[in-house]
């Protein structure tokens, strides 16, 4: 210890300026967590911009790129014309698909999570279906419903089902695997239905909140397949009709689009699981 | 003196309950239930025909080296799992499945994490469909005979270890079960909290009048607190000695200074190192 400490003093000496600068730094940026966030995305957007403007091209090529400038205006555009309806029509069929995904997938998979004869019985179609991408899906959309904003909603849902169900089905896995909790529940005199409603169901939240959120992100993912099936709004609907006439920014501002809408939607979901669960506490590297 | 503040908790006057008789317990466990990642292997014996009484309002401890099948025993009598041959009594009733009259307390923390301390141990009363106001007295005033009122509203992952299996063990005794089965619950907690721990559980027993059957591998720990152990052997699990415990009650942690304390603890270990020996060398 003692044969260590002229070494470091001079050591002291020497950075304490730089210290005190990547100090600063550290503050300005790093203390506070939005602040965090802010220096990625400028750090993003700056980058694609740089890598635009240099022409910069080894295997990807940024030389036909639409730059984040470009995008700017094209969303500009799209801002002073008429947003609100494309808007709003996505939001719309991505919502209830979302929605109807939501209840049957979590009903269904705490269902064959918790039935061995639901299972056997469900299962093998289900699996055979999960697999299909929803664009395989646009033919029979077309086919089997009325209209196409029902179908459009089908597409979504479709997006969105699938991670509900896995994740509830795993997740009444999970916690009846756990056997202790399930004889805390046996050995108080509670009923089949008692465990699951006190036991089963509160266990496996946190798995169906990860389906829920993934649920979300995935029947976004879905919008601009649904989008292809028909009508003249939509915000998947531009990115697709932009492509078709090779008008170019406007599809990066639709990916765009959809990306924040979409990740707007699953912090909304996220953030109300998160009210459901008030015992979970997470604490991670870093805090 | 902890009835005078708490109205609810009486020490019962009437015949005690909680007769346990244990008769020819056997319980082998072959591939298919068990041992799925060792296919083909030989049945294990776990327990061997296991034969004992324990009397109303009696303490007793199982005391045993690991894989005597003491916990194995207990499951059995909380009727977690079936025996293989032989059969358990509570109050003269057949175990088949398990109860509210079997109360138990889990050796792993075992509160639901998603409900306060105060929701855990108003669980058994809800299920038995007792109104609100009541419940409300009751766990009040358990949770005051364990020292936890002030941590009711906190969530399991608030609390240390000893308080967790403080709220276990109210949880259990707030359903007045005849019987409360309790499977090496301080194991593991550190020494102090388990000493305190033991001191409590001691207190709790002599105003509840509750027959208990505590599993443990730690002499002392049995010495302490039974009226009566059963020392189990290995391969197979049986009962190898019965002991009856005649230090004087009300224990206090000081006892463990006394040489008859120490007396006991050594005619104890004399009897079981033979057996963990044994279990060591399988």
């Amino acid at each position: 210890m003692a044969s260590t400490f002229p070494k470091s003093r001079t050591q002291d000496g020497h950075s304490a300026s730089e210290a005190k600068l990547s100090r600063t730094l550290t503050n300005l940026f790093f203390a506070n967590r939005a602040l965090t966030r802010c220096l990625s995305l400028i750090l993003f957007f700056g980058i694609w911009q740089t890598l635009c403007m240099t022409g910069f091209k080894f295997f990807i090529n940024f030389q036909l790129l639409p730059s984040p400038v470009e995008v700017l205006e094209a969303t500009v555009e799209f801002f002073t014309s008429e947003p609100g309806v494309h808007i709003r029509s996505s939001f719309y069929r991505v919502l209830v698909g979302f929605a109807v995904a939501s209840l049957l997938g979590t009903i269904l998979g705490l269902f064959i999570g918790w039935f061995r004869i639901v299972e056997d019985l469900m299962m093998p179609w289900l699996e055979l279906l999960r697999p299909i991408p929803a664009v395989a899906w646009i033919p029979l959309a077309i086919l089997m419903f009325p209209t196409a904003e029902t179908g459009m909603i089908y597409i979504t849902f479709i997006g969105a089902f699938f991670p509900v169900l896995i994740s509830t089905i795993r997740a009444v896995e999970n916690i009846l695997h756990d056997i202790v909790l399930i004889r805390v529940g046996q050995c108080l005199g509670a009923n089949k239905w008692f465990i699951f409603k006190d036991i089963v169901l509160p266990g496996a939240l946190p798995g169906i909140a990860s389906g829920l959120t993934i649920g979300m992100g995935n029947a976004w993912f879905c919008l601009v397949t649904a989008e292809i099936l028909a009508g003249r709004y939509g915000v998947g609907y531009i990115t697709w009709e932009s492509y078709v006439t090779s008008n170019y920014p406007p599809i990066v501002m639709g990916m765009l689009l959809i990306g924040l809408m979409g990740a707007l939607s699953s912090w909304v979901v996220g953030r109300g699981m998160q009210a459901l669960m008030p015992w979970r506490v997470i604490n991670k590297q870093g805090t | 003196m902890i009835s005078e503040t708490l109205p609810k908790i009486k020490t019962p006057t009437g015949p005690l309950k909680g007769a346990v008789n244990v008769e020819g317990v056997s319980m082998v466990f072959n591939e298919s239930s068990k041992k799925r990642s060792r296919p083909r292997s030989e049945p294990v014996h776990v327990l061997d025909s296991v034969n004992f009484q324990i009397k109303p309002g009696e303490f007793a401890c199982l005391l045993g080296p690991s894989g005597c099948g003491k916990s194995t025993l207990l499951n059995i009598i909380a009727g977690f799992i079936k025996p293989t041959a032989g059969y358990v009594m509570v109050d003269q009733q057949p175990v088949t499945k398990p109860g509210a009259d079997r109360g138990f307390v889990f050796q792993q923390y075992s509160l639901l994490p998603w409900k306060t301390t105060y929701q855990n141990v108003e669980l058994g009363l809800k299920i038995k469909g007792i109104p609100k106001a009541e419940r409300q007295d009751m766990v009040g005033e358990y949770l005051n005979l364990v020292g936890l009122a002030k941590y009711r509203n906190a969530y399991p992952k608030e609390l240390s270890g000893g308080m967790k299996q403080r709220a276990s063990i109210v949880r259990a005794l707030v359903n007045s079960p005849s019987v409360l089965l309790m499977d090496e619950p301080f194991a593991a907690l550190d020494a102090q909290t388990r000493h305190m721990m033991q001191a409590l559980l001691l207190e709790v027993w002599e105003t509840l009048k509750t027959t208990i059957v505590f599993v443990t591998h730690d002499i002392e720990e049995a010495v302490f607190l039974g009226d009566r152990i059963f020392v189990m052997g290995v391969q197979p699990g049986r009962i190898k000695a019965e002991l009856p415990i005649s230090l004087h009650r009300p224990r206090h942690l000081d006892d463990v200074m006394t040489p008859e304390f120490t007396r006991t603890s050594r005619q104890v270990f004399d009897l079981i190192r033979e057996e963990t020996l044994k279990s060591m060398e399988s």
